[in-house]
C-alpha cells in the first residue's frame, strides 16, 4: 500500500502544482485577481484538500516529498550562479547595496519580533518568527539551531514570500519605484526565493538583483541571527 | 545541464559535510553557495553553459519546492490561537513595512550615485 502512497503523494505535489500555476497564468488578463491566486496560495489549498478529503496525516506527505525538501538546498547553492554573473555590480554598487542590505535584514528581523512581541507572541513562537524573511532551506536551518519549531517557521517564510510577492509590485507602484534594479533587491531582502520568482517575471535583471538581495540576506543572517538569539532571547 | 546539476549537488554535499562536522551554525546550502561562488569568481574560465542552464532551472521552479512546506502550515495543530493572531500579523505588518522601508532607503541612495557609473556597469 505504503509503496503506491509514496509517489502518488509526491506526484500530487506536481499535479497541483501545474493547476495552479495553470490558473495563475491564464488569469494574468485580470491582475487583482492573478495575484491572488499565487500558485503557492492555491497549490497548498489544492494538496491539503486533497489531504483532508483522502484521511492522510501530513507527515506522510512530507515524507513522500522528502526529495524537494533536499531540491531547496540545491536551488540555495544555484544562487551562486547569479550573484557570480552579477557580481560587477555589487562591485560598482557596493555601497548602496550593502547598506539597503544591512538594514532591510535587521529591519525585518526586528520589526517582526517587535510586532509579534506587541500581539503576545511567546517565547518559541518569537524564536520561530525570527528567520522570517530568510529563504526556507537557510530559514529551516537557523530555527533548528536556535531552537524554533521547523515547521512553524517554514510556514512563516514561505507566506512571508507569498505577501511579499503579491503585495510587492503594487507597493511599487505606490511608491513610484520603477528602477528594475530596486524592485528586485528589495523582493530579494524581503521576500526570498517566492519574491525572486516573482522577480524573474519583471525581468532578467530584477531577477539577477533578487538573487543577489536573496542570497546576502541568507548568508548575512544565518551567520549573525543564531549568535543574536543565543544571547539576546536565552 | 546534467553535468551542471552534478556540481550543484557536489558544493551542497561539501557544504552539508562543513556544516554538520564543524559545528559552525550555517546550514549547510549556504556553506555550498559561499563556496561555489567564491570558486566561480576565482576560475579564470567563463561559467559553463551546463551550470548556468542548471541553476537557471531551479531557480525558476523554486515556487514549486516550496509547496510541502506551505502545505505544513495548513496542518500545524500545536500552536494556539492566539499564536496564530501574533503570526498572521507578522507576515502582513512586518513585510509591508520592511518593504517600504527597504525600497525608500535603496531609491534614496541609488539616486545619490553618479547615473554614469550605474550605466557604465550596467
Amino acid at each position: 500500500m505504503l509503496t503506491i502512497i509514496t509517489p502518488a503523494l509526491l506526484l500530487l505535489t506536481f499535479v497541483a502544482f501545474s493547476i495552479a500555476f495553470w490558473l495563475y497564468n491564464t488569469s494574468k488578463v485580470q491582475p487583482v485577481l492573478c495575484s491572488l491566486l499565487h500558485p503557492l496560495v492555491t497549490a497548498p489549498l489544492l494538496v491539503s484538500a486533497v489531504l483532508l478529503l483522502s484521511n492522510i496525516d501530513y507527515g506522510e506527505y512530507r515524507n513522500a516529498n522528502q526529495p524537494l525538501f533536499f531540491l531547496l538546498g540545491t536551488a540555495t547553492v544555484a544562487l551562486a550562479v547569479p550573484l557570480h554573473q552579477q557580481f560587477h555590480h555589487i562591485l560598482s554598487l557596493a555601497k548602496p547595496l550593502l547598506l539597503t542590505l544591512l538594514f532591510g535584514a535587521s529591519f525585518a528581523v526586528i520589526s517582526a519580533l517587535a510586532i509579534a512581541w506587541l500581539l503576545g507572541a511567546n517565547g518559541e513562537t518569537l524564536i520561530s518568527i525570527a528567520p522570517k524573511s530568510v529563504t526556507t532551506p537557510i530559514a529551516l536551518g537557523i530555527a533548528e539551531k536556535i531552537g524554533g519549531q521547523p515547521g512553524l517557521t517554514a510556514g512563516i517564510v514561505v507566506f512571508t514570500g507569498v505577501i511579499g510577492a503579491i503585495f510587492g509590485p503594487v507597493l511599487f507602484r505606490w511608491l513610484g519605484t520603477t528602477d528594475d534594479r530596486v524592485k528586485g533587491f528589495v523582493l530579494g531582502i524581503c521576500a526570498h526565493g517566492v519574491g525572486t520568482a516573482r522577480a524573474f517575471e519583471i525581468s532578467a535583471k530584477c531577477g539577477a538583483f533578487s538573487s543577489l538581495g536573496l542570497g546576502l540576506t541568507g548568508a548575512i543572517t544565518a551567520i549573525v541571527l543564531p549568535w543574536i538569539v543565543i544571547y539576546v532571547l536565552k | 545541464m546534467l553535468k551542471g546539476l552534478l556540481v550543484l549537488l557536489l558544493f551542497q554535499g561539501v557544504g552539508e559535510a562543513i556544516s554538520h562536522y564543524s559545528g559552525i551554525p550555517i546550514p549547510g546550502p549556504v556553506i555550498g553557495m559561499i563556496l561555489l561562488f567564491t570558486a566561480l569568481q576565482l576560475s579564470p574560465r567563463t561559467l559553463p553553459i551546463g551550470l548556468g542552464e542548471a541553476a537557471h532551472l531551479m531557480i525558476r521552479w523554486l515556487s514549486l519546492l516550496f509547496v510541502p512546506a506551505c502545505v505544513g502550515f495548513f496542518f500545524l495543530t500545536t500552536t494556539s490561537t492566539s499564536q496564530w493572531l501574533a503570526i498572521t500579523g507578522v507576515i502582513v505588518l512586518a513585510t509591508l513595512l520592511t518593504m517600504v522601508a527597504t525600497a525608500t532607503l535603496m531609491a534614496h541612495l541609488l539616486a545619490k550615485q553618479p547615473e554614469l557609473k550605474s550605466e557604465r556597469s550596467g
